[in-house]
């Protein structure tokens, strides 16, 4: 059901049957280890390419979640996905290999949340009685295609992220327990004109607060409606700028209750500047982390905002801008009746 | 060149960069420059050391020794960057590690581990040289200027 200008609300409440959370050595290493459902010390994954290991990775995490569910891979109905490959590899090849009619997805690191919405809405729309979403990304894989040869010694400046070794799947269904999903708002593209592939907090900020501030008019709901209001990725530098711009334009979201998965997976790890990226550390955060912790009663409700960079290497060496996006989606503990 | 490209922003872009900015944190200029003036020195010194032992214990003189400790830098370039140590280390040194011809390896080394998975012939290869090819172009382009004009001079005089 559509309400204001870019917002479903979910009548049914599709309830996060399950939720898996894979990571990588780094991942490993940071504060949310005990977040995840399994930690790999190989990057290569025992496997003999970076793509190869990502397309893994996407599949252990798949049947992580198919199984915390207690269902098969025949009970699911859809499986939405998406990666930062060319072409979404990863997900198609795992598509290949679970056999379930299959819906890609690209929204660069917003990818989590934008499958989660679809997800939601596919349920509540009575289409399906199980959905599984997931994404994941690698840190050599994605450092190959957008980058340099992960061994190239090239010097990064503070302002870049570190692009996550990691992978979250959902498994979305009508009913039974668990957290549930209200409503999402679907972001619309954000160019401030940026150009810096090195710096995408920045580049990521404006697309946020965008669909921040439309979920905030659409349902007609302060601030205050939320614990906690999570953004996917915007590291250190674009958590700051996006704080300043709450502040400037009114939106009252207290420091403590604005977070960043980007700043979550690894803390304070000078190691990797302004913190994670990549579709695997929302993916992770959220399904991870924080879903464990509304489980546990520390918070009812929560917005994540997942963000995204949609620039590909070849638009950035032709001198075009980021364009980026955001995809919100509140997630509610099942207790809360009647709250939007 | 940065006034004309913000011309063409739109004035909530240009408002927005501002604040932007202000958020970034500072690259240490003065910190990396040293790093790098100290680094590059060191494997400078590293290499005529290397260079005055080849014209001591074999037999070289200061012209054909170039040759050998040049292979010689190379080789430990490109085992540093094969054991995947390179790359860290160039994260602190930025330049210093990049300009000497260490990096020139490094450059086409990772390339080479990096497309392996893309067969010998398409992947190593052909992306062998995807950055340090373009070092080559313009290294002989400039080479040919620079003849051209030495030829001139020498043909004036």
């Amino acid at each position: 059901m559509k309400q204001g200008h870019q917002t479903w609300l979910f009548p049914s409440k599709p309830v996060i049957l399950s939720s898996a959370a894979i990571g990588g050595p780094l991942e490993a290493q940071g504060p949310l280890a005990d977040d995840f459902d399994t930690l790999h010390g190989d990057m290569l994954l025992g496997q003999s390419s970076w793509e190869k290991a990502e397309k893994t990775l996407l599949e252990e995490c798949c049947d992580k979640a198919i199984e915390k569910a207690g269902l098969t891979k025949e009970q699911i109905e859809y499986f939405l996905c998406g990666d930062l490959m060319n072409q979404i590899v990863s997900s198609s090849f795992t598509a290949r290999t679970l056999q379930t009619p299959f819906l890609g997805l690209f929204g660069a690191c917003s990818t989590s949340m934008e499958g989660l919405a679809l997800a939601s809405l596919i349920v509540d729309s009575q289409s399906a009685d199980y959905v599984l979403t997931a994404t994941s990304s690698h840190n050599s894989s994605a450092e190959k295609q957008y980058r340099y040869p992960t061994e190239y010694g090239a010097q990064k400046p503070p302002t870049a992220q570190w692009t996550a070794t990691a992978s979250g799947a959902a498994v979305v269904g009508r009913e039974g327990t668990g957290l549930r999903v209200t409503s999402a708002t679907i972001g619309r593209v954000v160019d401030m004109g940026l150009t810096d592939p090195f710096n995408m907090g920045a580049a990521m900020a404006p697309a946020a607060f965008h669909t921040i501030e439309s979920h905030f008019r659409d349902l007609q709901i302060s601030p205050a409606a939320y614990d906690l209001v999570v953004t996917g990725d915007l590291g250190r530098v674009g958590h700051s700028i996006l704080s300043e711009m709450f502040q400037q334009h009114q939106i009252e979201i207290p420091p403590e209750r604005y977070r960043d998965c980007g700043m979550m997976i690894y803390g304070e790890n000078p190691n990797v500047w302004s913190g994670g990226s990549g579709c695997g550390c929302c993916a992770s955060v959220t399904y991870g982390h924080l879903l464990h912790r509304m489980k546990r009663g520390e918070w009812k409700r929560i917005l994540v905002v997942a963000t995204g960079a949609l620039l590909s290497p070849l638009t950035f060496q032709q001198n075009e801008s980021i364009p980026c996006i955001a995809h919100a989606v509140s997630i509610e503990a099942e207790s809360e009746e009647g709250v939007r | 060149m940065a006034n004309q490209k913000k011309q063409k922003l739109t004035p909530t872009q240009q408002q927005y960069q501002t604040l932007a900015k202000k958020h970034e944190p500072e690259i240490p200029f003065i910190s990396r420059f040293l790093r790098a003036f100290f680094v590059g020195g060191m494997i400078c010194v590293l290499a005529q050391g290397i260079q005055e032992c080849f014209i001591h214990f074999f037999d070289f003189n200061e012209k054909t020794a170039s040759n050998p400790t040049v292979a010689v830098l190379i080789l430990i370039s490109v085992l540093l960057t094969g054991f995947g140590v390179y790359d860290r280390i160039a994260q602190w040194a930025g330049a210093g590690t990049a300009v000497p011809v260490t990096g020139f390896a490094n450059s086409i080394a990772s390339a080479a581990l990096e497309h392996k998975s893309e067969g010998y012939v398409l992947g190593v290869g052909g992306n062998m040289f995807k950055l340090a090819g373009s070092v080559i172009v313009f290294g002989v382009f400039a080479a040919f200027v620079i003849g051209v004009i030495r030829t001139l001079i020498s043909m004036g005089g």
